[in-house]
C-alpha cells in the first residue's frame, strides 16, 4: 500500500521533466463543455496534434465561475497546467503581476500579431505593461437577440424586426402560451442581459462613460433610467423561465418555448448543432435590432511559466497553432464566434456571423465588460440583476440605485 | 480513575506521556497549523484588500463596511438563521420520534434502518439533482398532482423566492434524518431496561417517560448528534449550488456561498475572508465557550 | 458532567464485555394488529416511502429513453426498459473531449478513498486513545480546538491549505489530497474515539498499565481488538465522506487523479442541448453505488458501533 501511494506521489512530482522527447503532452484546462463548444474545442486539439504534440484535455463543466478558482488555486500552488482559458481582460491580471504567467511577446513579434490580430483591441487587453501575455483565440459578442421564428408563427405575429417590436409582441407570445423571453437562472446571464440593453438602448457612449470612465452621475442619471425601464420589461417577458443554464434557455428558443433570448454569440453553436438555420428557423437581431454595436470580448489562451524546457517550447507551438488562419477558421465556425484575424477567410459562415462581420468591419465595436469591470464589479453586479430579474417587487429606481453604488466604487 | 492514568500529567514532568505526545502530534499539528493557523491567516488578511491573490495591504475595516451594506449577505444570514434553525429542530424531533418508533420491538427493523440511513451515503451533488427534479414543476410533483385532476396545485419551492428556503430544507432532511436516526436509537439502546421497568410500575404514560426521563438521560447522544448537524449547517454549500445556485435570483444564498464567490468568482479574497471572518466569530461565540466546558479544562473525573 | 461519564461508562461496559447491545427496549407487543401497531408500522411505512421515493425515481429514470421523459410522468415505470443511459453515463458520457464517462475516475477514486480512509483512521483512532487514556497537559484546548475546526467552512480553508501543501511541496499529488481528507477527517472521528475508548472498562487499562505495558502496546494489544464496532462507523463515514468530495478532489489534485465525482459534476453539469435526465440519474446511482454498498453490508455493524459508546458525550 504505502509504497504503491509512495510511487504514486514520485509519479507525481516526476512527471514534469519525463517531457517525451518528440510528442510533448499539454494539458489544457477549459470550461467549454456544451455541444457546440465541445466540437469547437476538438478543432483546437485537432490542429494542436497535427504539429506532432498531443493535447491533454482538461475540461471542468459549470462555466467560468466552477472553473476559474481550480484553475487559479492549480497556478498559484505551484502546479499549473500548460495553457488555460480565460475571458481575455482583468481575469488573470494579477497572476501575470506575480510573475506566474509566460511572458509571449517573443512569438507574438515573430508571427507579427500586432498586424494580424483585429481589432487591436482584442491584443490590448492581453498586454500588460508592454508585454504579450496571451493569445486570443476568438471574439465573441454579447449583443444578439435571438429569435424562434416558429414561436411568433405560433402566436400569429411578425417575427420582430428591434427591441420594441418585440416587447409588443410579447403579450400575444404569452396568450399562446410562450415565454416571450428566456433567462435562464445562472446570475451571469441577467447581468449580461442588462448590459446588452445598455448598449442597445443608451447608446456606445453612454456605456462607455458608465463602465470604461466608471461615471456615476451618468449611471444614476435619466439615459440609464430608460435602460432600467427596459430591463424591467424583459423581467416581466422572463416570467416563467426556470432553466438553470444558459443552453437550456437557447433550447427553449430552438423548440419554440420561448420567443428569444438574449444572449452572446455562442448561443449560435446551439442552433447549428441542432440543425436550424439562421433565418429561416431563427432570426438573430444583433445590437437587438436597435444600436448594431457588438462588444469583443472573448476567450483568449494564457500560458502559465514552466520549468520544463520541451514543455515550454510546445507552449509556443500551441500558441502559434491557435492563431492560425485554418484554426482561426475551423474553430470559430463552430463556436459561432468571429476570429480574431482580419484577413481569414469566412466564406462558410452562416447569416447572423455575416452580420457580426459586416459590423466587426465597420468598426461599430465596444469593448466587453470583462475588460472593463474587475471581476469584483462584475459579480456585484450579477447579484444585482439576478436580485432583479428574479425579485419582481424590485423597483427598476432601487435597482439603478444600487447600480449606480456599485460603478461608484468600481476601480 | 486517578494517578497513572487520566488527567494524571503534572506540569513538570515533561517527558511523561512522551508516547501520547509524539502520537498527537498529527492533532497538534493540525489544531495549530490549520485551524489555528488558517484561520488566524484569513482574520489578517480580511484586513486587506487582497484581490486574486493575498496581499498585505491594509485597508481597516472597509471589507466589513462593504459586507455588512451588501444585501446579498443579509440575505445569506437571515437564510442560514432561518434554515438552521428549522434544519436543528427537524432533525432531532424527527430524528427522534423515528428512533424511538424503531426502538418498539418492530420487525423489520434492519429494513427500516437501512431504508432511512441509505440517503446519507449519496452526496449533496446527488441529491441536490434528484430533489431539484422532484419539486421541478414542469415534471416533479406539481405536474404529477395536477395531472390527477387538482389543477390549480402548486408546489414550486425552488422556483418561488419566498419558500425556496423550504425546498432546500426537504432535500436536507432527506439526507440527513436517517443518521440522527441511528445516533438518537443507538442512545435509547443504551438506557437501562431497569428504567423502564420503574417508569412502568409507577404508571407514567409512555411519552412522558420519553420526555421526562429518557430525553434528559440521553444528553450526551445530543451533544453529538448537534455537533453533527451544526457543524454541516453552517457550511452547507454544496446543496443549495446543486439545488438552486442560489437562486431565484438571490433568495437561497448562504453564508459560505457568499464566501466562496466572493473568493474566487470575483477574485476579491479580501470581502470572502472578511465573511469568513464573520461566520467564524459567530461559531466561536456560540460554539467555543460550550466546547471547553464539555471537552476543556475544569473538568473533574472519577 | 460525572453523571454523563458514568452512565456512559454504564452502556458501554455491557456493549464492550457482551459485544453486543441490548435490543429494543420499548414495551412488549402485545397483539401483532393492535391499534398502537398499526400506528407504529403505519408511520414508519409512511416515513420509508419518503425516502425511498427519490431513489425509486432515480432508478426508474435512468432506465427510460428521452422522449418518454420529455412526455411522461416521472413516477410512471418505463413502458420500454433500456440500459442506455448506464452505458452512456459510465463509459461515453462527453466532459469537453473526453468521452469515457464516469469509468475514467472510478480507479482513481478507488485510489483516493482507499488510503485516505486507512490513514485518516490510523491516525484519528490514536489521537482518540491517546486523548481518553493518557490525557497530557494541554490535551483537551487541542481537541477543543479541533471540535471548533469541525464548523469551518472548507472553503475558507482552501487558500491556507494551498500554501501549506505548497511549502510542503505536495500540491497537486495524491499524497496532498490524503493529508487533506485526514485533516478534515480528524474533528469528528477523533471525537468517536476518544468517547468509544473513554467508554471502555478502565479495569483493563489499569490492568494492562501494572503489567508495565506501554503506549503502543496497549493500543494494539487491548484496544484495537476491542474496538471492531467504532472502527466499522469510522470507516462507513469516511468512505461515504471521501468518496463523495468534489471540492477537495477538483482543487487539491490534478487532472489524472480526479475522482468519479469530477466526472459524475461534469457529466450533469455539461449539458449538450437538453438535460439527459436519464444519464443524469445513471450517472448518480453509478457513483453512490460504492458508499451504498458499504452501508448495505455494515448497516447493522453501524448502529451497534454507535451503540457502543460511540456517542456517548
Amino acid at each position: 500500500m504505502k509504497l504503491r501511494f509512495l510511487a504514486a506521489a514520485l509519479g507525481a512530482t516526476a512527471a514534469l521533466p519525463f517531457g517525451a522527447a518528440s510528442a510533448t503532452d499539454l494539458e489544457v484546462t477549459h470550461w467549454w463543455t456544451s455541444g457546440g463548444e465541445a466540437a469547437a474545442v476538438a478543432e483546437l486539439a485537432k490542429a494542436f496534434d497535427a504539429t506532432g504534440n498531443k493535447w491533454v484535455d482538461g475540461a471542468i463543466a459549470g462555466s467560468g465561475g466552477t472553473a476559474r478558482p481550480i484553475m487559479i488555486s492549480r497556478i498559484t500552488g505551484g502546479d499549473p497546467m500548460a495553457a488555460t482559458q480565460f475571458n481575455h481582460g482583468r481575469q488573470a491580471e494579477e497572476l501575470v503581476q506575480a510573475g506566474l504567467m509566460r511572458d509571449l511577446t517573443d512569438i507574438a513579434t515573430k508571427e507579427n500579431w500586432k498586424e494580424v490580430v483585429k481589432p487591436s483591441s482584442l491584443l490590448d487587453s492581453c498586454t500588460i505593461e508592454g508585454k504579450i501575455y496571451c493569445a486570443p483565440v476568438n471574439i465573441h459578442s454579447w449583443q444578439w437577440l435571438w429569435l424562434s421564428n416558429a414561436a411568433f408563427k405560433q402566436a400569429g405575429v411578425e417575427v420582430p424586426k428591434n427591441w420594441d417590436e418585440f416587447v409588443a409582441a410579447a403579450p400575444a407570445l404569452e396568450k399562446a402560451g410562450i415565454v416571450p423571453l428566456a433567462v435562464g437562472g445562472q446570475p451571469w446571464q441577467a447581468a449580461g442581459a442588462f448590459d446588452v440593453l445598455m448598449v442597445a438602448i443608451a447608446g456606445k457612449e453612454n456605456f462607455e462613460k458608465v463602465f470604461a470612465q466608471k461615471d456615476e452621475e451618468v449611471a444614476a442619471g435619466p439615459e440609464i433610467a430608460k435602460v432600467f425601464k427596459a430591463a424591467d420589461d424583459a423581467r416581466r417577458m422572463s416570467k416563467g423561465t426556470n432553466v438553470q443554464d444558459w443552453n437550456q434557455a437557447t433550447n427553449m428558443v430552438i423548440t419554440g418555448k420561448a420567443g428569444g433570448q438574449i444572449m452572446g454569440d455562442w448561443a449560435q453553436g446551439e442552433f447549428q448543432l441542432a440543425g436550424q438555420k439562421a433565418g429561416v428557423d431563427y432570426t438573430c437581431l444583433p445590437g437587438l435590432g436597435v444600436n448594431e454595436v457588438i462588444s469583443t470580448g472573448g476567450d483568449a489562451f494564457y500560458f502559465p511559466l514552466l520549468e520544463d524546457e520541451e514543455k515550454s517550447k510546445a507552449q509556443e507551438v500551441l500558441a502559434s497553432t491557435l492563431l492560425k488562419p485554418e484554426t482561426q477558421v475551423a474553430f470559430n465556425l463552430k463556436k459561432g464566434s468571429l476570429p480574431v484575424r482580419g484577413d481569414v477567410d469566412l466564406a462558410a459562415a452562416n447569416d447572423c456571423m455575416k452580420k457580426g462581420l459586416d459590423i466587426l468591419a465597420k468598426g461599430n465595436v465596444i469593448q466587453g465588460t470583462d475588460q472593463l469591470l474587475s471581476a469584483d464589479s462584475q459579480k456585484q453586479k450579477e447579484d444585482l440583476f439576478s436580485e432583479f430579474f428574479a425579485n419582481h417587487s424590485m423597483t427598476p429606481e432601487d435597482a439603478q440605485k444600487r447600480f449606480a453604488d456599485i460603478i461608484a466604487a468600481a476601480d | 480513575m486517578t494517578g497513572l492514568t487520566r488527567g494524571s500529567a503534572r506540569p513538570n514532568q515533561w517527558l511523561r506521556n512522551l508516547n501520547a505526545k509524539i502520537a498527537s502530534i498529527p492533532m497538534i499539528l493540525t489544531a495549530v497549523v490549520i485551524f489555528v493557523g488558517g484561520t488566524a491567516w484569513t482574520v489578517v488578511y480580511s484586513f486587506t484588500n487582497s484581490k486574486l491573490l493575498p496581499r498585505l495591504a491594509f485597508v481597516g475595516f472597509d471589507q466589513y463596511e462593504r459586507l455588512w451594506a451588501a444585501p446579498r449577505w443579509l440575505v445569506s444570514i437571515q437564510n442560514l438563521a432561518v434554515f438552521g434553525c428549522l434544519s436543528l429542530v427537524f432533525s432531532l424531533v424527527i430524528g427522534f420520534v423515528l428512533a424511538a418508533l424503531m426502538d418498539q420491538k418492530i420487525r423489520f427493523e434492519n429494513t427500516f434502518r437501512t431504508i432511512m440511513l441509505y440517503p446519507f451515503a449519496l452526496s449533496f451533488i446527488v441529491t441536490g439533482l434528484v430533489w431539484q427534479w422532484l419539486l421541478n414543476p414542469q415534471y416533479g410533483i406539481q405536474s404529477i398532482v395536477r395531472s390527477l385532476g387538482w389543477t390549480t396545485f402548486s408546489f414550486d419551492p425552488l422556483y418561488n423566492s419566498n419558500i425556496v428556503i423550504y425546498g432546500i430544507l426537504i432535500a436536507a432532511l432527506w439526507q440527513g434524518t436517517g443518521l440522527v436516526m441511528c445516533l438518537m436509537l443507538a442512545g435509547l439502546r443504551g438506557i437501562d431496561e431497569d428504567i423502564w421497568k420503574a417508569a412502568r410500575v409507577d404508571g407514567i404514560p409512555m411519552w412522558k417517560t420519553y420526555v421526562m426521563i429518557i430525553i434528559p438521560m440521553m444528553r450526551g447522544v445530543f451533544i453529538t448528534t448537534l455537533v453533527i448537524i451544526a457543524s454541516g449547517i453552517v457550511k452547507v454549500y454544496d446543496l443549495v449550488v446543486a439545488q438552486t445556485s442560489g437562486g431565484p435570483g438571490i433568495a437561497s444564498e448562504v453564508p459560505a456561498k457568499y464566501v466562496y464567490d466572493y473568493m474566487f468568482q470575483a477574485q476579491n479574497l479580501g470581502q470572502g475572508f472578511a465573511a469568513s471572518t464573520m461566520m467564524l466569530v459567530t461559531v466561536a461565540i456560540i460554539i467555543v465557550p460550550w466546547a471547553y466546558l464539555e471537552f476543556g479544562g475544569g473538568r473533574k473525573r472519577g | 458532567m460525572d453523571n454523563i461519564a458514568n452512565h456512559s461508562m454504564a452502556a458501554a461496559h455491557a456493549a464492550a464485555s457482551g459485544g453486543s447491545v441490548a435490543g429494543p427496549r420499548g414495551r412488549k407487543p402485545r397483539r401483532t394488529l393492535s391499534r398502537r401497531n398499526m400506528i407504529v408500522y403505519g408511520t414508519l411505512i409512511l416515513v420509508a416511502l419518503y425516502y425511498l421515493l427519490p431513489l425509486y425515481v432515480m432508478i426508474v429514470t435512468s432506465l427510460k429513453g428521452m422522449p418518454e421523459i420529455r412526455v411522461g410522468n416521472i413516477f410512471a415505470p418505463p413502458l420500454e426498459i433500456t440500459f442506455e443511459p448506464w452505458v452512456k453515463a459510465w463509459a461515453e458520457a462527453c466532459t469537453g473531449l473526453n468521452c469515457d464517462g464516469l469509468s475514467r475516475g472510478f480507479w482513481n477514486s478507488v485510489r483516493i478513498t482507499v488510503p485516505s480512509v486507512i490513514i485518516s483512521i490510523a491516525i484519528a483512532s490514536v489521537n482518540g486513545y491517546a486523548l481518553a487514556n493518557w490525557r497530557f497537559k494541554g490535551a483537551d484546548l487541542f481537541f477543543t480546538i479541533l471540535i471548533v475546526g469541525a464548523f469551518i467552512p472548507y472553503q475558507v480553508m482552501i487558500y491556507p491549505i494551498v500554501i501549506v501543501l505548497r511549502e510542503m511541496g505536495v500540491y497537486g499529488t495524491l499524497t496532498g489530497l490524503i493529508i487533506v481528507h485526514t485533516i478534515f477527517g480528524m474533528p469528528i472521528l477523533t471525537l468517536l474515539f476518544r468517547n468509544y475508548f473513554a467508554g471502555l472498562p478502565e479495569e483493563l487499562f489499569k490492568a494492562a498499565r501494572v503489567d508495565g505495558a506501554g503506549f503502543w502496546t496497549i493500543y494494539f494489544k487491548i484496544m484495537l481488538p476491542m474496538s471492531l464496532p467504532i472502527f466499522v462507523v469510522a470507516m462507513i463515514l469516511q468512505v461515504t465522506g471521501i468518496w463523495n468530495d468534489f471540492l477537495f478532489g477538483v482543487v487539491f489534485t490534478r487532472p489524472e487523479y480526479y475522482p468519479m465525482t469530477v466526472q459524475l459534476n461534469n457529466i450533469v453539469n455539461s449539458v449538450q442541448g437538453v438535460k439527459e435526465y436519464n444519464v443524469n440519474m445513471a450517472a448518480t446511482i453509478l457513483t453512490g453505488l460504492v458508499p451504498l454498498t458499504v452501508y448495505f453490508v455494515s448497516g447493522r455493524l453501524f448502529v451497534r458501533g454507535i451503540a457502543a459508546g460511540a456517542v456517548k458525550g
